[in-house]
């Protein structure tokens, strides 16, 4: 079943208040990786759509990507990090299997010591579930801002179709109810056991379905959200100016927005998979920071989130004329993707650390 | 105790000025300093110190690349490591990440980036901090 937190009637707007990226700036190209595996490099990249993936430095993990995210944010949105009251990481790439993240956030950005704050797992969408537990905490006013953070540093198994995508970055947003630059509508999700893609305790590298993670995974579950979202809150796909949806590929979000009837030039300015990979957890985050970067007062946002398991988060979002205040604030999603160096196979291990020895 | 609980609360201890640089000011001649100082050196009896975060934002007073690394790490080498004067006076040693060795001269802006320092082995204490980046490092790729 699902459910829809609506804010509408609210005497006060729930919505994000300030955000930031952080992209590596190591990548290795799909060529490359195929090149190791006697694979078509050409025919690859076209049917994944991916030209290129983001690769994390030697010294950086899950923990420092969601920092430094985090701290773009804060700077961004001028808050008192005390003001912080609650900060949750969705990552399935935890540096720690037992030790939070999110506290070693909190202690990077100064929110400490009066807040609450706990990691979360839900493979690619724990970033967008926790935007949802910030809002519910925000306009139940119990907090006065919280943090949600979706980061990853993902992991392919060597040879496996998953190593050609999974790349690396993070996504912070604040979320409170005053001085927002985007107001959130409302959200949506849809959630189902199905079993597409899972790591076991102790596994390196996670297992897939294959194919079985598009249809009765991906596609079910995002499409459904959506159309639930858009169901619930009376809007049409017209109604929106641009679509943000998890992008494991670089095609996905596209088929997703044909079968939603979504202009698929909607769409591009989100997707950033095909530059930097599916940075999983931070994905449709990254996309909606890509958005907001040069999105419009008035402008509205459909976004939706997958994580395998299975399920979507969904938000309409509609941005207000406080981000022509903010313009310049930060540096932007395309710079980050610009700002780039290139690996080969050979380093991309080391810097992965993927042989047992490093 | 185990060698990966050595040290364990030195860190703890050091986390505010790993994380945030926090160093100290004397509220009487305003001098900064980092790490954190109990006693003025210039003031003295009379100086009276308070804590401050410093921006992190500074220029590379002099900087060397190691190709011969300590123990623990030797996956970074070569690395290009720095003395950091920060734009409110103190310097400071920390590893330049992110910029090639040719990037790095003396007077090239930097700015503090939080990156993993150290990992007590694979079961131990992650141990994260402050390094640095170069600023027109940056600036430059942007442009190309």
């Amino acid at each position: 079943m699902s459910c829809l937190i609506g804010l509408r009637n609210c005497d006060y707007m729930v919505g994000i208040v300030g955000y930031g990226v952080h992209i590596p700036r190591y990548r290795i190209k799909v060529e490359e990786i195929a090149r190791i595996w006697g694979d078509d490099g050409g025919g690859i990249k076209d049917s994944l759509g991916i030209i290129e993936k983001s690769v994390p430095g030697m010294d950086e993990d899950a923990a420092t990507f969601a920092v430094e995210a985090s701290r773009n944010a804060v700077h961004y949105s001028g808050v008192e990090p005390k003001r912080i009251n609650a900060i949750f990481v969705g990552s399935e790439s935890h540096p720690y299997a037992v030790k939070p993240t999110a506290t070693i956030v909190a202690e990077a950005i100064g929110a400490t010591p009066h807040l609450t704050a706990v990691d979360m797992q839900f493979a690619c969408k724990a970033g967008t579930t926790a935007i949802q537990c910030c809002m519910g905490m925000c306009s139940s006013e119990m907090i006065e801002y919280g943090l949600g953070i979706g980061t990853d540093i993902s992991q392919g198994r060597p040879g496996d179709a998953l190593e050609y995508s999974a790349g690396a970055g993070a996504a912070a947003f604040i979320i409170g109810r005053k001085n927002v630059i985007a107001e959130i509508e409302g959200t949506c999700s849809y959630t189902t056991d199905t079993p597409d893609f899972w790591r076991r305790p102790g596994m390196d590298f996670p297992s897939h379905g294959g194919r079985f993670t598009g249809e009765p995974a991906y596609f079910k579950h995002t499409v459904n959200a959506s159309k639930e979202l858009m169901e619930k809150l009376g809007l049409k796909p017209s109604d929106f100016d641009y679509a943000v949806f998890h992008q494991p590929n670089g095609k996905f979000p596209l088929q997703v927005a044909k079968i939603l009837q979504i202009d698929v030039g909607k769409v591009k300015q989100g997707l950033m998979t095909p530059l930097i990979g599916n940075t999983y957890s931070a994905a449709s985050l990254i996309g909606l920071a890509s958005v907001l970067d040069v999105a419009k007062p008035g402008s509205r946002i459909l976004l939706t989130s997958f994580g395998s398991g299975a399920g979507s988060d969904s938000f309409s979002i509609v941005v207000t004329d406080k981000i022509l205040e903010k313009k310049g604030y930060n540096r932007t999603v395309i710079q980050f993707v610009g700002d780039k160096e290139y690996l080969d196979y050979g380093l991309y291990v080391k810097q992965k650390r993927k042989l047992k020895t490093l | 105790m185990s060698s990966m609980t050595v040290g364990l609360p030195l860190t703890w201890r050091r986390i505010p000025e790993r994380y945030n640089l926090i160093g100290s000011e004397c509220e009487i001649c305003h001098t900064k300093y980092f790490p954190v100082r109990r006693i003025c050196p210039q003031c003295r009896r009379k100086g009276k110190m308070k804590e401050v975060k410093l921006s992190g934002k500074g220029k590379v007073y002099s900087y060397t690349r190691i190709y011969a690394p300590p123990s623990g790490f030797e996956l970074d080498a070569p690395y290009m490591i720095a003395i950091i004067e920060l734009e409110e006076g103190p310097r400071l040693t920390a590893q330049v990440e992110d910029c090639n060795a040719r990037d790095v001269k003396i007077g090239t802006p930097v700015e503090m980036i939080f990156r993993k320092i150290q990992e007590d082995g694979k079961e131990g204490l992650i141990h994260y901090g402050f390094k640095f980046k170069t600023v027109s490092g940056t600036s430059h790729i942007l442009q190309e």
